[in-house]
C-alpha cells in the first residue's frame, strides 16, 4: 500500500500540524493549507450551485480564444498574487519581530521567503505580462487570433500545472527553502533528500516549457500576422515591446529548462552536475539559471515599457515622442540583456576583468532604460493630460521606478557590489524595480483595458485610492531596506541581532499592510465595478480616445475581432482615421469568417503534466508513466482526427458589426472632460481633432 | 493574409497560390523558431560538457568511451535516414500519390531506428564498463548530451509513425505536406547536432 | 539557548551609517560596518558609492523633478499651457537623452573597471597598493584560511598554529590573505567593514584580501543562505594592536587541539552556541583551538577531488551527517605523486578564479602553494 503512493505519506499533510505541535508557526502553516483546500472547495461549489460547470469548459477551459486566454492567465496571475501578497504580509511580521527570534521558525521562514520569490515571478508576473500580450498582440496588428491558438491553450496549461504543483505543496510535504534561484547544492539531495526542492524543479520545468512556447507563439504572430499595411515600424510600441519579450522568451527560457532539468537529474537519478563530489560543479548553475535569470528580468519589464508607452500617448493625447528611439532602445535591452547575467554573482571569484566587462555591460543597459524614461516624459510635456488611475500609477512609476534604476547602476560596479550583494539592499533593489516597473504598469493596463475585455469601466476613485495605496504601500516597505542593506542586513536572514533594524523593520510592516490594503482596494475595484457595470458601460468600445486597432472594435470585442481584416496605413491607425473624420468605417462586403475550433488539449496537458510532476516529486513511478503516456497518446490520436473550422457566416458578422456601427451612430461623442463620467459610452470625441 | 500580391510561398510544397500557402508559412517559419530555441538548447547542453570534460573524477574517460566503429556506424545510418528523408520531400512535392512518399519515410525510419539501436548498444557498453552516469560530472554530461540527442531522434520517430497515420488517414493535403515539411526540418537539425557530438565528444574527445 | 544567543549577539553590533540615518543606540557606533569601515578596502567601497552616486544624480534628478512638473504643467485643465499634439521628433532632444546617458556610463565604465582591478580581493595587498592608500604596512602578511561550516566560521591561522570558531583577530596594519572554502553548501562570507564579501565554495578555494588601518571591531556574516542557523552566522572580527595580536596568538597556544575527530565534531550542523555545547565550553565566547595538522585546510578542500563519492554520513550539512565515523582524506593519497588529485577540472582554484571564462586547470598542490608534506 505504501508504495502506489511512492514516498508520500500521511505524516506529509500539512493539514493537521497545527493540532499536533500547536504555535504560531503550525499555524500559520495549517491556516495556509486550510485556505488552499477550502478555496479549491468553495470553488468548486460555486460552480457547482451556479450549474455553471458547462459554461465553464466550453466557454473558458476549451477556448481556442487568444481573448479568453488571456483573461484565464490573468485571474491565475490573481490567484497566486494573493497568495504571495499574504506570504509577504507574514514575513514582513515575521522580520518587525526578528530581533534575535521571530515568530516563525527558521524553516517555515525559508519556505516563505522561496515560495514567495517563485510564486511572485513564475506564476504572478509572468501570467500577468502573458496575460496582456495574449489579449493584445492579435487586436494591436489587426488578427483574429494568434498564429498558433491550440499551442497557446497549451501553453495556459503548462503554466497552469506549475502553479498548481506550488499550491500542492502547501498541503502536501513542504517547499524548497534556498529561494527562488535554488542554489545548490543546498537543494541538492545530499542536503535536502526532501520532496521541497523536486516541486520547485517540476514546476519551474513544466511552466517553463508553457512561457517558451508563449514566446514562439507570439514571435510567430507578430512576424507573419499583421494586418496588410501594418510595417514593422507602424506596430503599436506594446508589439514591439512584446516582440522583444517574445524573443527573450524563446531563447532566454531554454537555460532555465537546462538548469531544473540537470538539477533534476542530480535530484532523482544521481547524476553529478552540481553535486559537491565527483566533478559536479555549482558554478554552472549560476551561470545557467542567470543566462535566464537576467533576461527574464527584461521579459517581464518590456510589456510593461509598452504599456507604459501607450498609456502616456492617450491620456496626454499626444503622439508619443520618439516612436524610434523607444523600438531602438527596447531591441538594445533586449540583445544586451543577454550578456549581463554574470554580475548576479561578482563575488564568485572570477577576475576583475571578466566583473569589469560585466559591470560595463549592466550600465550600458541603463542608457536605453533612461532613454525610455526621457520618452514618456517628452510624451507627456506639452499634452493635455488627464488624471485617470494610470497616470497615477505612472506619477508613481516615474520616482519610484527611476530610484529602482539608481541602486541598479550603483549594482553594476563591482567594487560596491562586493559590499550589498546578497543583502537587504537587493531586495529592496528588485522589487524597486519590479514593482512600480512592472506590477504598476499591469495595474494601469488594467483600468485600460479592462473596458475593452469586459464592456465596463473601473471605477476611478476606487481605482485612484488604490493606486495611491500601492505608490505608499511600496515606499514604505522598501525603501527602508535599501538602509538595513548597507548596515550589513544579508538578505533571506530570519533573525538580526542589531537593534537599530528595529525602526526599520516596523516601517516596513507598517508599509505591508498598507500593501495589503491596497491588494483589498483592487478587489474592490473589481467588485464596485461590477456592481455598477450599467453606469460605468462603454460597449462602444473607446472609452480612453484610443489610439491603437484594439480601440476600434465594439466592447467586448467579437470573437473574430474584426469583422474585416483592417488595412493600415500609419502608426496609430486608429488616431489618425479619427483626426481625418472617418472611423468606423462600414465594410464593403462581408465575408464568412473561419475560426479554430475548440479543444481540450490545454486541459489534456495540464492534467498529464500536473500528474506528472506531482509523480516525479513523490517518486510515484507509475503516475509519472501514465501522465505521460496518456498525454502523448491524446496527443497523436488528435492529429489522426479532422478539426474542421468554425465558420462564422457572413450574414452574422454583417448582423453584429452593423448592430454595433448603428449604436455608434445614435450616440453623441463624449469629450475628455467627461471621460470618467457617466455619459462616456466609449464613443470618443478625439482631442487630437479639435487641436488639428 | 499580409501578402496582396499572390506568390508561391512554398514552392517546396508544391501547395500553389492560396491561403493554404500563407498558412503553411506561418506554420513552418514557427517552427524554424523552435528549432532555434531547441539550438540553445543543445548549445548549453554542449557547454555544461566542455566544462565538465575534465571531470573524471577517476572514472572513465573519453578515451574509454569512444568506439570509432560504433559511432561511424550511427553517423551513416542518421545521415541515411536525413537522405532518405530528402527524397520523402522530393516525392512529396513531385507525385501526387502517398505510396512513394511513405515508401522513402519508412526507409528514413528504419535508418534512424537502426541508429537508435547502435546507440543503445553503446549505452549497454558503458554501463558495463561502469561508465555510467552517476560515476562523475563528465559521465553525467556525456550521457546527458547524448541522451538528449537520441531522446530527439525517438520522439522523432514517434512523429515519423503519426505522420504515416495521418498520411494513410487523410492523404497528402496541403496540412500534411506542411507537417512534413516541419519533421523534414527536425530530422536534418538532428543530423547537425549530431555532427556536433561525434566531432566535439567522440573525435575531440580522442584527439 | 535563546539567552546565551541573546549575550553573545550583543557583541557584534552595527552601527547607522552617519550618511543615512539618525542613530538610535549610541552604544552601537563604534562597531565598524561598510559606512563606517575599519580598514581601506571598505572605505573605498564607500567612495565608490558615493560618487557614483553623484554621477548617477546627474541622470535621475531631471526626472525626479521634471517628471511632477510635467504632469502638473501640462494637466489637461490647464489651458496656457501649450499642446503639440503632433509633436515626436527633436534631434537636439534625441542627442541629449541619448548622449547624455552615454558620457554617464563611459565615465561609469572607465570608473568601475579601475575600481575593480584596484581592490580585486585576490589581490595581496603590497607596498605599491599601500602607497595608493596611504596607509602603513607593518609586518608580513597573515594567513588566514577560512572555512564555512553550518553555520558557523572557522578561522585558520596556520602560521600560528591555531583556529577559532566564533571570532576572527586580525592584527593592524598588517595585511590579511584569506583563502576560502566550504565544507558543506555554498557560503558567502562578507566582512562589510573590511572587505564586503567572496563567496566560498567545497572543493575550491576562492581569496580575500584586506587590512584594518585602526584598531576596532566589526562582524563577519554568511550571505548565502545555508539552512536554518543561518541568521546566526554572525561573529565579531576584531582588529586588534600588534602587541595584542601576539598576546591573543601566544595565549590561544594552550587551547585544545582541532584533531580529525574534534573537527569533525565541529563540522557538523549546528550553530555556535550549539558547538559550544558540544565541546563543553561555558560562557558565549568564541572557541579556540591548537592546529596539529597544518594541512587542514587542504585536507577539507581534498574532501571533494578524491574522485569517490561521498556518503553522506561523510558529508557535513547532510541530514544523516555522523561526525563519530566521518573523515577527511589523506592528502597524499589524494595528491598522489605529480600532486593532482584524480578528480580535477571545474573543481579547482583556478577555474574559481575564471569564472566561466577560465580555462579550468586543476587544483594542484602547486597552485595551492603547498607542499604535500608541509
Amino acid at each position: 500500500m505504501d508504495n502506489i503512493f511512492g514516498r508520500l505519506t500521511w505524516a506529509d499533510v500539512t493539514l493537521f500540524e497545527v493540532f499536533k505541535d500547536p504555535s504560531i508557526d503550525t499555524a500559520v502553516a495549517s491556516a495556509a493549507a486550510w485556505i488552499a483546500v477550502l478555496g479549491a472547495v468553495a470553488v468548486v461549489a460555486l460552480l457547482t450551485f451556479t450549474r455553471r460547470w458547462g459554461w465553464l469548459w466550453r466557454e473558458w477551459l476549451t477556448s481556442v480564444d487568444h481573448k479568453k486566454i488571456g483573461i484565464m492567465y490573468m485571474v491565475l496571475g490573481f490567484v497566486m498574487f494573493a497568495r504571495g501578497i499574504f506570504e509577504g504580509v507574514v514575513m514582513r511580521t515575521h522580520q518587525a519581530t526578528a530581533l534575535d527570534g521571530g515568530i516563525l521558525t527558521p524553516h517555515h521562514w525559508a519556505e516563505l521567503f522561496s515560495t514567495h520569490g517563485t510564486v511572485m515571478i513564475f506564476f504572478v508576473a509572468m501570467p500577468f505580462i502573458t496575460g496582456f500580450m495574449n489579449y493584445l498582440i492579435p487586436l494591436q496588428i489587426g488578427a483574429r487570433d494568434m498564429a498558433f491558438p491550440m499551442l497557446n491553450q497549451i501553453s495556459l496549461g503548462l503554466t497552469a500545472a506549475g502553479a498548481a504543483l506550488v499550491m500542492i505543496s502547501l498541503v502536501l510535504g513542504v517547499f524548497e527553502t534556498g529561494g527562488w534561484t535554488a542554489y545548490p547544492p543546498f537543494t541538492g539531495a545530499a542536503f535536502d533528500p526532501g520532496p521541497g526542492p523536486d516541486y520547485w524543479v517540476w514546476a519551474i520545468v513544466i511552466s517553463g516549457f508553457g512561457s517558451m512556447f508563449s514566446g514562439m507563439n507570439f514571435a510567430v504572430t507578430i512576424y507573419k500576422m499583421r494586418a496588410p499595411g501594418m510595417k514593422y515600424l507602424h506596430m503599436p510600441v506594446f508589439c514591439w515591446t512584446a516582440l522583444c519579450t517574445s524573443i527573450l522568451l524563446t531563447f532566454a527560457l531554454p537555460p532555465l529548462t537546462v538548469a531544473g532539468l540537470m538539477q533534476g537529474l542530480d535530484r532523482l537519478a544521481g547524476f553529478h552536475f552540481f553535486t559537491n563530489d565527483l566533478g559536479g560543479n555549482m558554478m554552472n548553475y549560476a551561470n545557467l539559471f542567470w543566462m535566464f535569470g537576467h533576461p527574464e528580468v527584461y521579459i517581464l519589464i518590456l510589456p510593461a515599457y509598452g504599456i507604459y508607452s501607450e498609456l502616456t500617448s492617450t491620456f496626454a493625447a499626444k503622439q508619443l515622442y520618439g516612436y524610434t528611439s523607444l523600438v531602438w532602445a527596447t531591441m538594445s535591452i533586449a540583445v544586451i540583456s543577454f550578456c549581463v547575467w554574470l554580475h548576479h554573482f561578482f563575488t564568485m571569484g572570477q577576475s576583475p576583468t571578466i566583473n569589469a566587462a560585466f559591470g560595463i555591460a549592466t550600465a550600458i543597459i541603463a542608457v536605453p532604460t533612461g532613454v525610455k524614461v526621457y520618452v514618456w516624459m517628452a510624451t507627456l510635456w506639452r499634452g493635455r493630460i488627464r488624471f485617470t488611475t494610470p497616470i497615477v500609477y505612472m506619477a508613481g512609476f516615474f520616482i519610484l521606478f527611476t530610484i529602482g534604476g539608481f541602486s541598479g547602476i550603483i549594482l553594476a560596479n563591482p567594487a560596491i557590489n562586493y559590499q550589498v550583494h546578497n543583502t537587504q539592499f537587493i531586495v529592496a533593489h528588485f522589487h524597486n524595480v519590479l514593482l512600480p516597473g512592472m506590477l504598476f504598469a499591469i495595474f494601469a493596463g488594467i483600468h485600460i483595458w479592462f473596458p475593452k475585455a469586459f464592456g465596463f469601466r473601473l471605477h476611478e476613485t476606487w481605482g485612484k485610492v488604490t493606486a495611491a495605496l500601492w505608490i505608499a504601500g511600496f515606499s514604505m516597505t522598501f525603501l527602508p531596506l535599501y538602509v538595513v542593506g548597507l548596515m550589513g542586513y544579508p538578505r533571506r536572514s530570519s533573525a538580526y541581532d542589531n537593534p537599530e533594524f528595529v525602526p526599520y523593520m516596523i516601517v516596513t510592516l507598517l508599509g505591508a499592510f498598507v500593501l495589503l490594503t491596497a491588494f483589498a482596494g483592487l478587489v474592490g475595484t473589481f467588485v464596485v465595478s461590477i456592481r455598477n457595470r450599467r453606469d460605468l458601460a462603454v460597449p462602444l468600445g473607446d472609452p480612453w480616445d484610443g489610439r491603437t486597432l484594439e480601440w476600434a472594435t465594439p466592447a467586448p470585442p467579437p470573437h473574430w475581432n474584426f469583422p474585416v481584416i483592417p488595412q493600415v496605413r500609419a502608426r496609430d491607425a486608429f488616431a489618425l482615421e479619427k483626426v481625418e473624420g472617418r472611423p468606423y468605417v462600414v465594410p464593403e462586403e462581408y465575408r464568412d469568417i473561419h475560426l479554430p475550433p475548440s479543444t481540450m488539449a490545454g486541459v489534456m496537458c495540464f492534467l498529464a503534466t500536473t500528474g506528472l510532476g506531482f509523480a516525479l516529486t513523490w517518486w510515484i513511478w507509475w503516475l509519472a508513466a501514465l501522465s505521460a503516456v496518456s498525454v502523448l497518446i491524446w496527443l497523436i490520436g488528435h492529429s489522426l482526427r479532422d478539426h474542421p473550422h468554425v465558420v462564422i457566416p457572413a450574414k452574422e458578422v454583417h448582423r453584429s458589426n452593423q448592430a454595433w456601427i448603428e449604436a455608434i451612430d445614435l450616440a453623441t461623442p463624449v469629450d475628455r472632460d467627461h471621460e470618467t463620467k457617466r455619459m462616456n459610452r466609449g464613443f470618443a470625441a478625439t482631442d487630437m481633432a479639435e487641436a488639428t | 493574409m499580409s501578402n496582396a500580391k499572390p506568390m508561391n510561398a512554398h514552392p517546396g510544397m508544391n501547395l500553389g497560390y492560396g491561403e493554404g500557402a500563407h498558412d503553411a508559412e506561418v506554420k513552418v517559419f514557427g517552427f524554424w523558431v523552435f528549432l532555434m530555441s531547441d539550438l540553445v538548447t543543445f548549445g548549453l547542453v554542449f557547454a555544461i560538457f566542455g566544462t565538465m570534460v575534465e571531470a573524471t573524477a577517476g572514472g572513465p574517460g573519453p578515451r574509454e568511451v569512444t568506439n570509432l566503429h560504433s559511432v561511424a556506424i550511427q553517423t551513416a545510418l542518421l545521415l541515411g535516414s536525413s537522405f532518405a528523408f530528402s527524397w520523402a520531400s522530393l516525392s512529396m512535392k513531385y507525385h501526387e500519390g502517398r505510396w512513394r512518399t511513405l515508401f522513402y519515410l519508412s526507409f528514413a525510419a528504419t535508418s534512424a531506428l537502426g541508429f537508435l539501436i547502435i546507440e543503445f548498444l553503446d549505452f549497454r557498453h558503458w554501463i558495463e564498463i561502469g561508465a555510467v552516469p552517476q560515476r562523475s560530472g563528465y559521465l553525467s554530461a556525456l550521457w546527458a548530451l547524448v541522451g538528449l540527442h537520441g531522446l530527439h531522434v525517438a520522439a522523432g520517430l514517434l512523429w515519423v509513425g503519426a505522420m504515416t497515420a495521418q498520411i494513410l488517414i487523410f492523404g497528402l493535403t496541403d496540412d500534411i505536406k506542411s507537417r512534413v515539411t516541419r519533421l523534414g526540418l527536425y530530422w536534418h537539425f538532428l543530423d547537425i547536432v549530431w555532427v556536433g557530438i561525434f566531432s566535439m565528444v567522440f573525435l575531440a574527445g580522442i584527439a | 539557548m535563546q539567552s546565551p544567543r541573546r549575550s553573545r549577539l550583543r557583541a557584534c553590533r552595527a552601527p547607522l551609517g552617519a550618511l543615512l540615518a539618525i542613530v538610535p543606540a549610541a552604544a552601537w557606533a563604534d562597531i565598524a560596518n561598510f559606512l563606517d569601515p575599519l580598514g581601506p578596502i571598505a572605505r573605498f567601497q564607500r567612495l565608490e558609492l558615493i560618487w557614483a552616486s553623484v554621477l548617477i544624480l546627474i541622470a535621475v534628478l531631471p526626472v525626479l523633478v521634471g517628471a511632477p512638473w510635467i504632469l502638473w504643467r501640462y494637466r489637461r485643465s490647464n489651458r496656457d499651457a501649450g499642446y503639440a499634439p503632433g509633436w515626436s521628433f527633436n534631434t537636439r532632444l534625441e542627442i541629449a537623452m541619448w548622449g547624455v546617458p552615454v558620457l554617464i556610463v563611459i565615465a561609469l565604465g572607465i570608473w568601475l573597471t579601475q575600481a575593480t582591478v584596484r581592490i580585486d580581493p585576490y589581490r595581496e595587498i603590497d607596498l605599491e597598493m599601500a602607497e595608493g592608500f596611504d596607509i602603513r604596512l607593518e609586518g608580513p602578511p597573515v594567513a588566514i584560511d577560512t572555512v564555512g561550516l553550518d553555520w558557523k566560521w572557522l578561522h585558520i591561522y596556520p602560521d600560528e598554529g591555531i583556529a577559532t570558531v566564533g571570532e576572527l583577530v586580525v592584527p593592524v596594519d598588517r595585511p590579511v590573505t584569506m583563502r576560502l572554502t566550504t565544507d558543506t553548501v555554498m557560503q558567502s562570507f562578507m566582512a562589510p567593514g573590511l572587505a564586503g564579501q567572496i563567496y566560498a565554495m567545497p572543493g575550491m578555494v576562492t581569496r580575500l584580501n584586506f587590512i584594518a588601518d585602526r584598531v576596532g571591531e566589526t562582524f563577519a556574516e554568511n550571505t548565502q543562505y545555508n539552512g536554518p542557523g543561518f541568521a546566526e552566522q554572525r561573529s565579531p572580527v576584531r582588529a586588534v594592536p600588534r602587541d595584542e595580536y601576539i598576546l591573543w596568538t601566544a595565549a590561544a597556544t594552550g587551547a585544545p587541539p582541532l584533531d580529525e575527530r574534534a573537527y569533525a565534531r565541529l563540522a557538523a550542523s549546528g550553530t555556535l552556541d550549539e558547538a559550544r555545547e558540544a565541546f563543553g565550553q561555558e560562557g558565549d565566547g568564541p572557541l579556540v583551538f591548537t592546529l596539529p595538522d597544518r594541512r587542514l585546510f587542504l585536507r577539507i578542500v581534498a574532501r571533494y577531488v578524491t574522485g569517490e563519492a561521498i556518503a553522506p554520513e561523510n558529508q557535513p550539512g547532510s541530514p544523516v551527517y555522523d561526525p563519530e565515523t566521518a573523515s577527511l582524506p589523506d592528502i597524499a593519497v589524494v595528491f598522489g605523486e605529480n600532486g593532482r588529485p584524480p578528480s580535477t577540472g571545474p573543481a579547482s582554484d583556478a577555474f574559481a578564479q575564471g569564472g566561466i571564462c577560465g580555462a579550468p586547470a586543476a587544483l594542484t598542490i602547486a597552485n595551492l602553494g603547498e607542499l604535500p608534506d608541509g
